[in-house]
């Protein structure tokens, strides 16, 4: 069936945009229960957690967990159940009209209900020539190019999990690597602070910002820091940043069709009910306090009973 | 699915091949490249002039290092066996399609 379309018999019962471990269960509990379900999904199925190398948390899983099996053993059983997948990405929606519209650059697609479950991505640190040095020494992924800097310095600004997981990892392969942190304790979880605390060729700089970039022959060739309760600067020699200073929401295509924090996070209730009766938000994109696999499931599953609520009251 | 090629095979299969010719710089550890893959699929299958082809970054790291790739994945669009236009991480079909069609 071709779903584009803006007739009336190609109306989704429920629209799924976003097909993380939040997403993916909310279309797999939706399409359990009854509901004619669609997901829309940018890249593929998994969001943050198939970019996962190892899964630690997830209970019943062991440490030696692939976040991409995992999530691809979702995807398979909402495809069992029925679920269609559409990799487009939704860039905009209008949730005034009934059914509620979705549009993609290849398309227009219809559903009475709506789960965003869009995620987050991880956020820029706002640096002159961050985006045009990406692949050429600045990156968001220490897994993906820590190998490319093998043996030489480079340097991780942040202070949460993600930035200290990141230190461990590239202390295995490069020579020296630097902790970049603008205040003087991480927020990472206790054990990785041990984890940290063996390596000897990691080097805190608390207190410190990185307030340039520098770069030989158009590729980084340094980062310069300033410590934000001295004002003293210094230069770190590096042959790359990696990026590791939180998360953005992908909320972009809403374009205040929901109302959102201050943040950027779509404001519904632990059901995922927003402001908008037949649309829900689940996962990482809605306001909470613990973004995590198990957090995301438990709301995707909350949001397509809510949307399956909805439908049955309404007789829609 | 896109063929991956050697070394050895780059030469005819993207420098001397007519057209454009998009490839996929990757590693097989890479969770965006992972992500990535099923977009290329698609724009493989739905744009008949476009050849798409993959290059392991682990099994031909001098074609990696020729073209300066120090990211995954990394997209280069080649014409006639010219680069013409590369991005790096992982994006939707539209950015892909942009990619090529600029």
């Amino acid at each position: 069936m071709d779903l584009r379309t803006t007739g009336e018999a190609d109306v989704a019962d429920l629209a799924v945009i976003g097909a993380g471990p939040a997403g993916m269960t909310a279309a797999l509990y939706g399409a359990r229960s009854g509901l004619d379900t669609v997901m829309f999904e940018r890249l593929s199925p998994g969001g943050q957690c198939a970019t996962t190398e190892h899964l630690e948390n997830y209970p019943g899983y062991s440490d030696s967990t692939s976040g991409f099996d995992l999530a691809m053993k979702m995807h398979q059983q909402c495809v069992d159940f029925g679920v269609r997948t559409v990799t487009e990405e939704v860039t905009g929606v209008d949730f005034s009209v009934e059914p509620n519209l979705i549009t993609t650059p290849f398309g227009a697609y219809r559903a009475r209900t709506v789960i965003v479950a869009s995620g987050a991505t991880p956020a820029p640190l706002g640096l002159a020539g961050e985006d045009e040095l990406r692949g050429r020494g600045v990156s968001y992924c220490a897994t993906c190019d820590g190998n490319f800097f093998r043996g030489r310095d480079v340097a991780v600004v942040g202070g949460g999990d993600t930035a200290v997981a990141d230190v461990i990892y590239l202390a295995r392969i490069c020579r020296k690597v630097y902790l970049v942190h603008r205040r003087d304790k991480l927020r990472a979880t206790a054990i990785y602070h041990e984890r940290l605390r063996e390596l000897d060729n990691v080097e805190l700089c608390w207190d410190s910002v990185c307030e340039e970039l520098l770069t030989s022959d158009g590729a980084v060739s340094g980062v310069r820091l300033r410590n934000v309760k001295t004002d003293e600067e210094r230069v770190l020699d590096v042959a790359a940043l990696f990026i590791a200073v939180g998360m953005r929401p992908n909320t972009g295509f809403l374009d205040g069709d929901l109302e959102l924090d201050q943040s950027g996070y779509v404001i519904a209730d632990e059901m995922g009910r927003t402001a908008m009766p037949n649309v829900f938000a689940a996962g990482d994109v809605r306001v909470k306090e613990l973004r995590q696999v198990v957090t995301a499931v438990a709301d995707g599953a909350n949001a397509a009973t809510a949307a399956a609520d909805y439908l049955d009251f309404t007789g829609a | 699915m896109s063929e991956v090629i050697s070394s050895a095979d780059f030469q005819s299969e993207v420098l001397e091949a007519p057209g454009k010719v998009l490839v996929d710089f990757f590693a097989t550890w890479c969770g965006p490249c992972r992500m990535l893959a099923p977009v290329l699929e698609e724009v493989a299958a739905e744009n008949a002039g476009v050849k798409v082809v993959k290059v392991d970054i682990d099994q031909s790291p001098d074609v990696a290092a020729r073209y300066g790739v120090s990211s995954v994945p990394t997209l280069i669009v080649f014409t006639d066996g010219q680069v013409v236009n590369r991005a790096v991480g992982a994006r939707p079909k539209q950015d892909v399609m942009a990619l090529i069609n600029a």
